[in-house]
């Protein structure tokens, strides 16, 4: 049998050592009218045949390795350094549990230490914890921080409508077992709007930056509101967007999360992905995850251990701070190889290329007839385009005639934005992409 | 011996990769929204190698050596399932890409649906949580669900066994239950007089372990599942310890309404020192409207039956919804996938049959030295006791330290909480008995030595590149990242780039 190395002498010698006549009789607890059942799965395969199988099913998929991509929406194509996979391939990171053994397990928690080193800088903050396990859900685990730290006593959080829907999805998934009560993301409030919503029943606001379409919002004293409100300030934020713009510890805010994909993770259909988790170290004892803090050894080396234990789940149980325990590890690892590789002048080379890049495409569609392109507010590599069609044709189009993926249909989750494109262009996109996505665009318009 | 952390490494100017120049005419920056400064470190391609090169050194895997870490099911990871996850159609593969241009991975996912529900007896599973503890969560949050449909609104109540995960009473917690922990009984099963009192109108379900925490198969687990049954709860079963179950038994056949399993455990996707995981939720009839999603159907079938059907996302009509963005860990599903088909249905059955016999081999050649207190067959782990009378200061963990020194990783420590010194042991399928005799003979030179020489003991490990640790000043000291973070309110805003 695959993967089982005993042999029948193995097997004779050690039923022999337990004293029974065959492993059946190990299961002599289990009820006998439905012990051993019958499995009904497809024959087995060899390594070399399971391998033809998949390739032939991941070629019926249009991935980027065939097309031009112009698909964001919360999931990008970004480059991916080849050093990343090499390091994540080392049997003794991939295949090593979490680090409850610190003696044996540095090299995941000094790597762990490190991303959240990089991390707090990126994001401006004072503390990162280990991932969740995507931005959704990192969202979701805020909350719980800001009704935690109010203690209960507010339960209103206020959510930007141009925060990712499935976000929104996401934490009302999660609340529904609690009494939390959200508003602001039902109709099309902007930044002033969702301020006015802000009384003593709150406990967080939550802005996008940038938002789901790719714009900046305009911050200015957002933060100051918040905190006079005694509410908390959480930012869901684009890290590779950071590489360029004022991080969101800057702008005032208390807790930073989002997708950490874009940090050298390919898009897998949507993951394994990383949920990163940054905040103001005054609220560290209340949040969720694994978090490793730097101590020493018995020989008076550093060392690092995970720390605040006693929030977790294995300790706490039911009162703990969430129920989580495996997150993301590999992914922050992949994270904290991306942030090392691309280092303070690497990073922000990525976000201008794609800032660039993005406004050209932009300026190109919007001299198209037939299509506008919104420039009412900054934005950085995601896009607004109102089409002269519904979206979903013209995607079915740029697919099959040009071997073009096009952008969101903003119209599937906002009604006031139907027939809008949401367009997304990365370092990856080169300009002959762009520009047969434009000459694309045109045509299918004529 | 100790690793320089990456910034100290950095000097300035220097980076790690090479990256295109811009090939648009560039457009004008927002210099009012700009950062001034990104505190990154400056290191060249090269030192990022050889300095992660030297922290995975400082790891230890499954594939350096034996892992028997309790619960964790830390089995060999086929090489195969790396290649597959990482071919181009699903590496590249963008989330929000219509049915029609993903069926390939659409066919892999309702596959897995399938084989699934089959191996555990069930009619439905979602692909969607992330780890088991959100399985867990999804679980008592489709409990709830389906009494609030029926308009039973009472039902507040989760009974867990004293022996449960530490995730069972954080998710109940979090779904808006209360956790009831119930005793267990001398054999180490659910203690039944106390089951049975505690189930009322209030019970909206029960968590269970199968096999038990303690690695036993529940004597009368067709009895527990009938007492909750008739007063009105469901029964949600931890999958954490399929190993021991694939092809022994089906839980939705002895009357399981929902569990979750453990891709990262069962299915040799690998642990990556922390996740990702993958925790698919499986349920019966009762349950099937309020399965997380949106989950893959057929929406048509194939004209002929050679071809494929087409396949498509289908929203649960009662579904709790979204558990996080996009389709669960995919990636990990494309692993667990290849091996669910190099194994085949036969191939998983013997996969929990060699799990199960060499826990009870090492289990049976331990049993003269270690107190093992509930002693009998057991499924694929079993627990036994780090203290002896005659050495009083030995503690479990110092046994597990000790391990270390024989390049062995430890087992679980302190946990089920019901065993005191608790070690808990699970060699998985994929060790030889090689491998497990040596494991065997380090377990009895430490019981020696701990009588001997406890000191040894005391001050292992002795050869890890890091000695015991200082855990609470990890906590007083709570540093949690090696750079100082700016005073924002003492910044202006002027650019310094």
């Amino acid at each position: 049998m695959t993967y089982l190395p005993h042999t029948d002498e193995d097997r004779r010698a050690m039923l022999a050592a337990v004293g029974v006549e065959s492993i059946e009789a190990l299961f002599e607890a289990v009820p006998e009218q439905y012990r051993f059942p019958p499995l009904d799965l497809p024959e087995a395969l060899s390594e070399m045949e399971v391998m033809a199988e998949l390739q032939g099913l991941q070629a019926a998929n249009a991935s980027a390795q065939d097309y031009a991509i112009f698909l964001g929406a919360g999931a990008y194509h970004h480059f991916v350094p080849s050093a990343i996979n090499h390091i994540l391939l080392r049997g003794e990171f991939y295949t090593a549990y979490t680090p409850y053994q610190p003696e044996m397990s540095q090299g995941t928690l000094q790597a762990v230490f490190e991303y959240q080193s990089m991390l707090a800088a990126l994001t401006g903050m004072e503390a990162a914890n280990a991932s969740h396990y995507d931005g959704a859900t990192s969202l979701a685990e805020a909350i719980t921080v800001a009704v935690n730290e109010a203690r209960g006593k507010r339960r209103k959080i206020i959510l930007s409508p141009a925060i990712n829907p499935q976000y929104r999805q996401v934490v009302r998934t999660y609340m529904q077992g609690q009494d939390i009560k959200f508003v602001g993301d039902k109709g099309r409030a902007d930044i002033s709007d969702l301020l006015d919503m802000l009384d003593d029943s709150t406990a967080m606001l939550t802005v996008a930056y940038p938002n789901f379409f790719g714009q900046i919002d305009d911050f200015k004293g957002l933060a100051e509101r918040v905190h006079a409100a005694g509410a908390l300030l959480t930012v869901v934020a684009d890290p590779i967007a950071l590489g360029l713009f004022k991080s969101p510890g800057e702008l005032g805010a208390d807790m930073v999360v989002g997708e950490g994909q874009p940090l050298g993770i390919p898009l897998s259909f949507g993951g394994p992905y990383l949920g990163y988790f940054a905040c103001k170290k005054a609220l560290v004892r209340r949040i969720a995850g694994r978090i490793v803090g730097e101590t020493k050894d018995n020989r008076g080396q550093r060392a690092f251990v995970m720390t605040l234990r006693p929030r977790e789940q294995d300790i706490r149980r039911e009162k703990a701070t969430s129920n989580i325990c495996t997150n993301q590890g590999l992914m922050a690892l992949s994270a904290c190889i991306y942030l090392a590789l691309m280092g303070k002048c690497g990073l922000r080379t990525v976000a201008e290329l794609c800032y660039h890049k993005a406004h050209y495409a932009a300026r190109q569609i919007d001299a198209l007839p037939g299509y506008k392109v919104d420039f009412s507010k900054p934005f950085f590599k995601e896009f607004m385009v109102k089409c002269p069609s519904p979206v979903s044709e013209i995607n079915a189009a740029l697919l099959h005639d040009w071997g073009i993926v096009g952008g969101y249909d903003l119209g599937q989750d906002y009604p006031h934005l139907a027939n809008t494109m949401l367009i997304a262009v990365t370092e990856m996109n080169t300009r002959e992409e762009i520009d047969a996505l434009v000459e694309a665009l045109k045509e299918v318009a004529a | 011996m100790t690793e320089p952390l990456i910034y100290e490494l950095s000097a300035p100017g220097r980076c790690g990769v090479s990256l295109p120049k811009v090939d648009v005419p560039e457009a004008e920056l927002p210099a009012d929204l700009l950062r001034a400064d990104l505190d990154l470190p400056e290191v060249s391609e090269v030192d990022v190698i050889r300095h992660f090169v030297r922290l995975s050194q400082l790891n230890y895997g499954i594939d350096k050596g034996f892992y028997p870490l309790g619960s964790c099911t830390m089995k060999y990871n086929p090489k195969v399932n790396e290649d597959a996850a990482r071919l181009p159609g699903f590496a590249l593969l963008h989330p929000h890409l219509d049915a029609g241009h993903t069926q390939g991975a659409l066919a892999l996912l309702y596959h897995v649906q399938e084989w699934l529900a089959e191996i555990a007896g069930f009619k439905g599973v979602s692909l969607q949580p992330a780890a088991g503890a959100q399985g867990e969560f999804a679980g008592l949050l489709m409990i709830r669900a389906y009494h609030r449909d029926r308009g039973d609104t009472k039902r507040t109540r989760i009974l867990i066994p004293n022996s449960a995960h530490g995730t069972n009473p954080a998710s109940v917690s979090m779904a808006g239950f209360e956790a009831v922990e119930l005793p267990s009984d001398a054999n180490g099963d659910v203690d039944l007089e106390a089951l049975r009192a505690a189930c009322d109108d209030t019970v909206a379900g029960m968590m269970i372990t199968v096999p038990s925490t303690l690695g036993l198969f529940e004597v009368h687990i067709l009895d527990v599942i009938e007492a909750v049954h008739a007063c009105g709860g469901l029964m949600y079963m931890d999958g954490a310890n399929m190993n021991a179950m694939m092809g022994v038994l089906k839980p939705g056949q002895i009357g399981f309404d929902v569990m979750h399993y453990n891709l990262h455990k069962t299915f040799s996707t690998p642990h990556g020192g922390g996740g990702p995981g993958s925790g698919p939720v499986a349920v019966g009839e009762k349950l099937l409207p309020f399965l997380p999603g949106p989950i893959v159907g057929i929406v048509e079938e194939a004209e002929d039956e050679d071809d494929a059907p087409l396949y498509g996302w289908v929203m649960p009509e009662k579904s709790i919804g979204r558990l996080k963005a996009f389709h669960g860990n995919f990636g990990m599903v494309v692993r667990a996938y290849t091996y669910m088909r190099i194994n085949g249905g036969e191939g998983l059955r013997a996969v929990t049959q060699h799990a199960v016999l060499n826990a009870n081999y090492i289990r049976a050649r331990l049993s003269d030295v270690y107190h093992i207190p509930y002693n009998r067959y057991c499924g694929h782990e079993f627990v036994m006791e780090g203290r002896w009378d005659d050495a009083p200061d030995i503690h479990a963990l110092d046994i597990s330290k000790r391990l270390m020194d024989y390049g062995i990783h430890p087992p679980t420590n302190y946990f089920p909480l019901i065993v005191h010194e608790a070690l808990m042991i699970e060699p998985t399928e994929t060790e030889s008995r090689e491998a497990c005799d040596q494991f065997i003979e380090a377990m009895r030179k430490i019981a020696e030595e701990a009588k001997t020489t406890p000191d040894l003991l005391h001050e292992a490990p002795h050869i890890t590149p890091v000695g015991r640790v200082d855990d609470v000043l990890a906590a007083k000291q709570l540093v949690l990242c090696c750079r100082p973070t700016p005073d924002w309110s003492q910044q202006g805003t002027a650019l310094k780039v």
